[in-house]
């Protein structure tokens, strides 16, 4: 017979306010096998633990139920407090009555009722638990960075550092990602690509980084310290290793009609090229889309011009595979598209462009070398008009329900530019609301205003139109309750931002989770927010939120700090709540391990006796519980009934629910 | 009839929920009769859910507004500012059995541009 303490918490008030505890402990100590029941105001604390500790010790006790929080919470809190006193990490349950019952009732009465029955539930389950061992697996020593931009740089410069390999896996030819397209940065205004390109050049000279670009993640297997993840370098028919970078190719290649991705696509560029002239790596790449010789088989003057021989229209995908102890996906933003709001005229005129595009026609290295002038005519705009808050704040449909956060700075840090530098310009920013929290931010965003005469227009546009030449602003003016028509040259829409579109493959393939806006959910949003739920795997930047810069090279150097924690471990300790099969019921199936998401199932051929001398060979499921990570696919899915999880056996859940059931 | 009462039937039969505006006045800035309304379509949503309904019950803008209804296309929080005003104007109408549009002026309003929506709304005012 088992001997099991009691342990019923206040939270403060949390709980205590709606369960009567002290009648919770009252009854609960009446429970067969039940020797001890106590309550106390904070059982997470120095005090509460020693309570804890010393009624094991006293009473002899052989498991525990904390009647408390979530176990996601503090279960691990009380496992130590049990370990330290001699008792088996697994023969603690937890009885959640805070988010499962105080927090979410509010008559005492039924709320108390509820507390029992979800402690009687943890004591029926406790009495079939068994003292189980943690195994232990090794730690890959190397961390892989998904997605090239601000966030996965910082991250993959942390982690080398520390002395740690890091390879950064990037998409597109080069890395650098939204920022090397910025002209200025708020609230310091300083040059985006000073700033950026020594990081870049950084990672390229670091021993311990290794950068694959045009290339993209294709799978991912196994588990926390031990991942295996195959890579698909896209063929980008240039030698990497003899391409020196020296543009030769680009003057020669006669087809030049190419969208320029890298300009917004406001000027064209050759089917070969080189992003931008600090890209990392600084090797061309070809458009097979617009290639003349790969795409009929005429032309191949870029191979003619080459001096070291790079080109190779032959080359083809290659897939790389390596293993990882640790993933940090960095995969980051894009503009939402804005077909949803012709309001704006966006599809329509050329002079309505996104701030994305007005930095590129700010920047001394965009299409009109940093002269700011108007898409249709490459005139001087002498009015320019912004609009804030397209597609951010939207509960229509249309648009995202979130505010994308850096509009309102960049916005600001746009009109202070123009002014600065055109003074003659006229500039008017709609706005809903000016949200500039942040050192500096606030004082940077009445700077506009005070000290360069920006004019703000408290209200949102209806619509724009063209009449005589001019686009026409119409909007609201909240302050003065009237109706403004602004003609101006040049219209600038703050479109929101969104997750970029690989991370709902990405968040697939490497089991993470993901909100409804196709954000990376963290482990816990205020107290572990640079990790998933999922072990191993670790989030930078604005794949997990709406970031701005300072804070998202802030999170991934914190992202940084808990892979170098993981990394920095020789041997990691498994889940000791592992699956394993019953040999006799298992038909060998191989529905199980068809549904491990981990591989941890394999089978074996084994030989049974059946009695009268009789022998039979079977083929049965065998886990390796150094790979097995609990999540209970297997058992459920298993027709025979023949795999079950330690801890979570289905003998327990069905004590449990017997308990909460029976009155 | 009660004023809060009142307020509550408005709310119902407009079937928008006041509390979603978030006072960005695109309504407003898209408003083709902006100029002719003393009562602004923003203004609407905000005396309804302030529960002042007299403003509204007297404004001009009852007879103003064309139903157009753009200020409820563009809405990014899903409020209705044109079904306030309709709201309204039955409320007025079913107390005081008037009418301000005469029936026999309507054909030369009538032009090709005039959205579909506003005629309807016309010939509901000429039912009551």
């Amino acid at each position: 017979m088992q001997r099991i303490g009691v342990f019923v918490c206040w939270c403060g008030s949390n709980i205590a306010s709606t369960v009567d505890v002290k009648k919770v402990a009252e009854v609960l100590k009446a429970e067969p096998g039940v020797v001890i029941s106590e309550n106390y105001q904070y059982m997470c604390s120095e005090n509460g633990q020693a309570l804890i500790r010393n009624a094991i010790k006293e009473h002899s006790l052989t498991g525990i139920v904390v009647c408390s929080c979530s176990p996601r919470m503090h279960e691990a809190t009380f496992r130590r407090t049990a370990e330290s006193a001699g008792l088996n990490p697994y023969m603690v349950e937890i009885a959640n009555i805070r988010e499962q019952c105080s927090w979410i009732h509010k008559d005492m009465e039924e709320a108390t009722e509820k507390a029992i029955i979800l402690g009687r539930s943890a004591i029926a389950k406790l009495k079939l638990n068994a003292p189980l061992t943690s195994g232990e697996s090794a730690v890959v020593k190397r961390a892989l960075v998904i997605g090239g931009g601000i966030a996965g740089i910082q991250s993959a410069l942390d982690i080398a550092e520390a002395g740690f390999e890091v390879d950064i896996v990037e998409t597109s030819p080069t890395i650098g990602g939204n920022m090397a397209k910025l002209d200025k940065t708020f609230p310091t205004l300083d040059c985006a690509a000073c700033i950026l390109t020594p990081k870049m050049v950084d990672c390229a000279q670091n021993e311990k980084i290794d950068i694959l670009t045009y290339s993209e993640v294709e799978s991912v297997k196994g588990f926390v310290g031990n991942f295996k993840v195959q890579i698909r370098k896209k063929a980008r028919f240039v030698d990497e290793k003899k391409c020196t970078g020296c543009g030769e190719c680009m003057q020669k290649c006669p087809s030049k009609k190419g969208l320029n991705d890298f300009n917004m696509g406001l000027n064209t560029r050759p089917a070969i090229y080189i992003p931008f002239a600090q890209a990392i790596p600084n090797v061309a790449v070809i458009d097979p889309e617009q290639c003349l010789k790969l795409k009929n088989g005429k032309c191949g003057l870029c191979a003619m011009k080459c001096n070291v021989n790079a080109i190779d229209y032959t080359q083809k995908d290659e897939i790389i595979e390596r293993e990882y102890g640790a993933i940090v996906v960095a995969t980051g933003y894009k503009p939402i598209s804005l077909e949803n709001f012709n309001e704006y005229g966006y599809s329509q005129y050329k002079d309505v462009v996104t701030s994305l595009e007005l930095e590129r026609l700010m920047n001394a290295a965009g299409p009109s070398e940093g002269h700011l002038v108007r898409p249709s005519d490459h005139k001087e705009p002498k009015v320019i008009t912004f609009i804030q808050c397209v597609g951010s704040r939207d509960t229509s449909g249309c648009g995202k329900p979130y505010c994308s956060k850096i509009c309102c700075m960049y916005t600001a840090k746009h009109a202070m530019l123009i002014r600065e530098k055109y003074p003659d310009t006229e500039v008017h920013v709609f706005y809903i609301d000016v949200r500039t929290p942040g050192k500096n931010y606030d004082e940077f965003f009445r700077r506009a205003v005070e000290q360069y005469g920006v004019d703000y227009v408290k209200g949102m546009v209806g619509k724009v139109y063209e009449e005589n030449g001019k686009l026409m602003v119409q909007g609201a003016d909240l302050i003065n309750n009237e109706q403004v028509v602004i003609p101006s040259d040049l219209v600038v829409l703050a479109a929101a931002i969104e997750p970029s579109p690989t991370v709902r493959k990405i968040a697939t393939m490497v089991t993470a989770s993901i909100d409804t806006n196709n954000f990376l959910t963290e482990a816990h949003a205020k107290l572990r927010p640079v990790e998933s739920p999922t072990a191993g795997i670790f989030l930078s930047g604005v794949c997990q939120g709406p970031k701005d810069i300072p804070e998202t090279v802030s999170q991934a150097s914190a992202c940084a700090a808990k892979v170098i924690g993981l990394l920095a471990k020789d041997k990691l300790k498994c889940n000791a709540s592992v699956a394993h099969s019953d040999e006799t019921l298992c038909s060998g199936c191989s529905v199980c391990a068809n549904v491990c998401p981990y591989g941890a199932i394999t089978y074996v051929d084994k030989e049974f006796r059946l009695g009268g001398g009789k022998t039979e060979l079977r083929r049965v499921a065998s886990v390796n519980p150094a790979v097995c990570q609990g999540c209970g696919a297997c058992t459920v899915t298993c027709p025979s009934g023949a795999m079950d999880l330690k801890g979570f056996t289905t003998g327990q859940i069905m004590a449990e629910v017997d308990a909460i059931c029976k009155r | 009839m009660d004023k809060l009462e009142q307020v509550k039937l408005v709310k119902e039969r407009s079937g928008t929920d006041a509390r979603k505006c978030m006072k960005c006045g695109k309504c407003s800035g898209r408003c083709p009769a902006y100029n002719e309304m003393d009562v602004k379509p923003h203004q609407f949503v905000s005396y309804i859910e302030k529960g002042d309904i007299d403003k509204l019950l007297n404004s001009k803008s009852l007879y103003t507004c064309l139903s157009c209804f753009a200020c409820v296309e563009r809405c990014p929080r899903g409020v209705a500012p044109a079904n306030v005003i309709e709201a309204v104007r039955q409320e007025v109408i079913r107390v005081q059995g008037e009418n301000k549009i005469q029936a026999e002026k309507v054909p030369e309003m009538i032009d090709e541009t005039i959205p579909q929506q506003l005629l309807v709304s016309m010939f509901r005012k000429l039912n009551k």
